[in-house]
């Protein structure tokens, strides 16, 4: 926007008229070059979390899955919508506790640690292995 | 007009077990504010005998005796689990009224056309259960009356879908004959017990009568649920949550107090808490009740219960203003020599914050009314650091005693769920 200067006005002799004219150049000033390429701020929420309703966040305990960058104290990012497929990182219910592994469908399903000094877990018959969710992000803080 | 009602199965203990796996088949009982009694219980739990509202040590020995699981509330995350479940009904029904924490009516009118609405219930109930972990039933039936009916069908014939659809007469007719009155939406005690002696036992038995006489006999309010209970269309879905009416701030204490000096403090804060409430929900009030208990369940102390209704000359939000009459009331009903167990601040007659009614006398004393300044102290109590009021406890805030409560999963970074 331009602006021209219109001269010195003092408060007693201002015309009605040049108020609005006055005051709508000056409150405007001159307009951001970027206004026009303007964005929403980079959201994480909206990048790491796509159905709310069905996220959780649970915190990794050791280092078995460290191999796929999920180490001690990470917050993981749990979408209980996705359905999990072959190696899809999840957290299952295990014999009534929480853990987070890779999912084997084949040759034989198992719950695969990303740590060679852990040992798969095989579901043993008489056990039960419940998926919650699919991992979809991990949070590691430095 | 076809309504569904979804109703989370044993709310609070189904959140419990969400992320305590362990906990799989196993008895669980939650408590209320205080640990007094238990309010909400798993169908384990129901089994063990556990009824709605039964005074925790009463059951406590044989519940825990039995490897049940006892929690204080949790309401931080219970909110939480509910607005998960509400958010995905609205987000496949357009139109969806949230009645209660664990209820809400979904107008099925608009979907009538392109779905079977049985189907698709199931659909919500299975999607429901994979996205939270929380059980739902579902009841669809002609109107808001007739899916209560239908959600307690489900429960007394132990549907293992978890939903039903009263579709025709026969069905409808059916439900009503094996309903008690006392389950009708809307039937309290007294007037269960009005209707039981007029020989009305059954819902069905009260479509018989006409509405009518209904309305002569008893009230409007029951004449629009007969007319439901026929098949009428009285009540519609809301939208928009109606502000409340009243607000109450109670609670049993931890130990029982005797004395003024400990007691007021005490129904301070109840009426700081309760004055907040109320500028949150942008309303003012008129009138401030206080009222004080004792155990009934201690029979060998002697018994006293009294409230006393304050009205107010200019409707207020003003916490000092409230603070005031809280003081008026509690010096009229307090009386030395009671073990008093539980009191409570009533807010009532309210109107909106920016209309100011002016009383035709001039108040003798009219109130210091600061909303400014209200807002200031209320935006600071939002942060760590608390503004008290001179007659209030600080030591302990609330009188609360818990000890059993869930961490905050979902609210609070430091409580996550651990996962190995």
């Amino acid at each position: 926007m331009k602006v021209d200067y219109i001269g010195k006005i003092s408060e007693e002799n201002l015309p009605a008229i040049f108020v609005p004219y006055f005051l709508e150049s000056v409150h405007a000033g001159f307009p951001s070059p970027a206004s026009d390429y303007i964005e929403s701020p980079i959201d994480l929420n909206k990048h790491l979390i796509k159905n709310g309703a069905a996220t959780f966040l649970v915190r990794a305990q050791g280092q078995s899955m460290a191999g796929s960058g999920i180490t001690d104290q990470a917050v993981l990012i749990v979408d209980r919508s996705i359905k999990p497929s072959h190696n899809s990182i999840v957290v299952a219910t295990l014999d009534g506790e929480f853990v987070c592994k890779r999912l084997k469908l084949k040759p034989k399903m198992c719950l695969m640690p990303d740590n060679p000094d852990y040992p798969p877990i095989f579901i043993n018959n008489g056990q039960e292995l419940e998926i919650v969710g699919t991992v979809t992000a991990a949070i590691n803080k430095f | 007009m076809t309504v569904a009602l979804v109703d989370c199965e044993s709310f609070y203990a189904s959140c419990e077990r969400i992320f305590r796996p362990d906990l799989k088949n196993k008895p669980i009982v939650v408590l209320s504010n205080n640990d007094g009694c238990v309010i909400a219980f798993s169908k384990e739990a129901k089994k063990m005998g556990i009824s709605m509202g039964v005074p925790w040590f009463k059951v406590k020995k044989p519940f825990l005796k039995q490897k049940g699981q006892v929690f204080s509330s949790n309401f931080a995350f219970y909110g939480d689990m509910s607005a998960r479940v509400m958010n995905i009904l609205e987000g496949f029904v357009p139109k969806t009224e949230v009645y209660s924490i664990d209820e809400a009516f979904l107008d099925f009118d608009t979907l009538k056309q392109n779905y079977d609405l049985y189907d698709f219930s199931c659909h919500i109930r299975s999607l429901i259960k994979q996205w939270t972990g929380i059980p739902v039933r579902i009841g669809i039936a002609p109107n808001k009356t007739l899916s209560k009916i239908a959600i307690s069908e489900i429960k007394r014939r132990n549907i293992p879908t978890s939903v039903l659809y009263l579709s025709n007469d026969k069905e409808i007719k059916n439900a009503l004959k094996n309903t008690p009155v006392h389950k009708i939406w809307g039937v309290g005690r007294r007037l269960n017990e009005h209707l039981t002696s007029a020989g009305i036992n059954t819902a069905l038995d009260l479509t018989k009568i006409s509405p009518q006489h209904i309305r002569t006999k008893f009230s409007i309010v029951l004449e629009r649920t007969v007319r439901e209970l026929r098949g009428e269309k009285c009540l519609t879905i809301e939208n928009n949550i109606e502000s409340k009416k009243q607000i109450i701030v109670s609670r049993s204490f931890g130990e029982r107090v005797s004395n003024f000096e400990t007691l007021r403090p005490i129904v301070s804060n109840f009426a700081v808490r309760a004055a907040e409430k109320l500028r949150s929900e942008k309303q003012k009030c008129s009138q401030v009740s206080v009222f004080v208990k004792t155990s009934p369940f201690n029979k060998a102390k002697p018994q006293h219960a009294e409230i006393k209704t304050i009205k107010l000359f200019t409707p207020t939000n003003d916490t000092r203003n409230i603070l005031i009459a809280a003081k008026k009331g509690l010096l009229s009903i307090f009386r030395l020599g009671y073990d008093y167990a539980k009191a409570g601040i009533i807010l009532n007659k309210f109107s909106n914050e920016k209309t100011k009614q002016y009383s035709l006398f001039q108040d003798p004393d009219e109130p210091k009314e600061n909303m400014k300044f209200m807002n200031y102290i209320d935006q600071i109590n939002t942060q760590e650091t608390q503004i008290y009021f001179a007659s209030q406890n600080t030591k302990t805030w609330s009188p609360m005693k818990q000890n059993m409560t869930s961490p905050r999963y979902t609210t609070n970074w430091h409580e996550l769920p651990k996962v190995n």
